[in-house]
């Protein structure tokens, strides 16, 4: 009886696959997957990928992702870097389109300083704490004497 | 002002606690919106997408009223629930321009004729170079061009009955 339901489900659901699958049956961009062939214009491009987040699967970087949107994004990456453009360019090229949310490199900018100030102005607190105290029993230990 | 002293870390930590569980009920921000709002479009041209209708170039969008440009696919379920409502703006004399992500020209065919037509033309987009040029991270994605060609608004996810509305008064403002 179960076997019966779920063939009826999966003659059911066969339908709503097909379209799916079309996605993942087209040929890929050329360099989604293929590497360059300059070893060097590579690691610059493995390097870039990898700080660049993927839309569809948004904790994973291009390099690791596996969608087809992020492949063309590597496309991107390795096409632009052969045609000459630099890694910083290339990356500028996709904030402009998507925000600071393609990048995993964290760029100072107005909503983000804090996070860079922050922890100065704690180290620079503590210091300040640190030679008061240091300071202060210095002073303690000459009076004792 | 001692003992005073000793409670900040605790505190620092109750206000992030709390923070950090306050986040936790908030909805996820799950759009990436593009950037590229009150650009103008690249120059593109893309292939015809199936036999039916020609492809697409940045000139198609140059001139007259102002367009839909919208990114869709025949594996796209959404795009099947969007189809009636593109229908409908296309009957209020909007020109809806398609761009076929990833598909295949007997793909395309098929969709047209299950789900209906609402478009002038359709460009294949078989690498998305054309959504990344223009900030689209999914499909579908609609726009709204204005007649000088420049990006003028941006609708992610399927068109639905009340989105219609906010695209006919976008596609006014545009004029």
């Amino acid at each position: 009886m179960i076997r019966l339901v779920l063939a009826i489900l999966l003659l059911l659901g066969a339908p709503l696959a097909a379209p799916l699958k079309a996605q993942g049956t087209m040929p890929p961009a050329p360099y989604a997957y293929t590497q360059l062939d300059d070893p060097a214009l590579e690691a610059e491009a493995a390097d870039l990928m990898e700080t660049l987040r993927c839309l569809k699967c948004q904790s994973q970087s291009i390099a690791d992702s596996d969608a087809p949107m992020a492949g063309d994004m590597r496309h991107q990456v390795r096409s632009r870097l052969l045609a000459g453009e630099s890694p910083d360019e290339i990356r500028s090229w996709l904030t402009q389109r998507y925000g600071d949310y393609v990048s995993y490199e964290p760029q100072v900018s107005s909503t983000t300083w804090p996070l860079f100030a922050i922890p100065l102005v704690l180290l620079a607190l503590v210091a300040l704490v640190l030679l008061r105290r240091l300071g202060k029993r210095r002073a303690a230990d000459e009076g004792a004497e | 002002m001692n003992r005073l002293f000793y409670i900040i870390p605790l505190a620092l930590f109750l206000f992030f606690a709390g923070l950090a569980g306050y986040m936790l009920t908030q909805e996820k921000a799950q759009t990436i919106p593009s950037q590229m709002i009150e650009e103008p479009l690249p120059e593109f041209e893309l292939e015809p997408a199936f036999s039916g209708l020609p492809g697409v170039s940045k000139s198609d969008f140059v001139g007259g009223e102002p367009r839909l440009l919208n990114i869709w696919a025949s594996w796209c379920l959404p795009c099947i629930a969007e189809a009636p409502h593109l229908e409908r703006l296309n009957r209020e004399g909007v020109e809806i321009i398609g761009i076929a992500v990833r598909d295949r020209p007997e793909a395309v065919a098929d969709f047209l004729n299950r789900y209906g037509n609402p478009y002038s033309r359709i460009g294949s987009d078989n690498i998305s170079s054309l959504m990344i040029e223009i900030g689209a991270s999914g499909v579908p994605e609609t726009y709204v061009i204005d007649a000088a060609g420049n990006i003028r608004y941006q609708h992610i996810g399927d068109v639905r009955a009340e989105t219609v509305p906010v695209l006919l008064e976008q596609l006014e403002m545009a004029r």
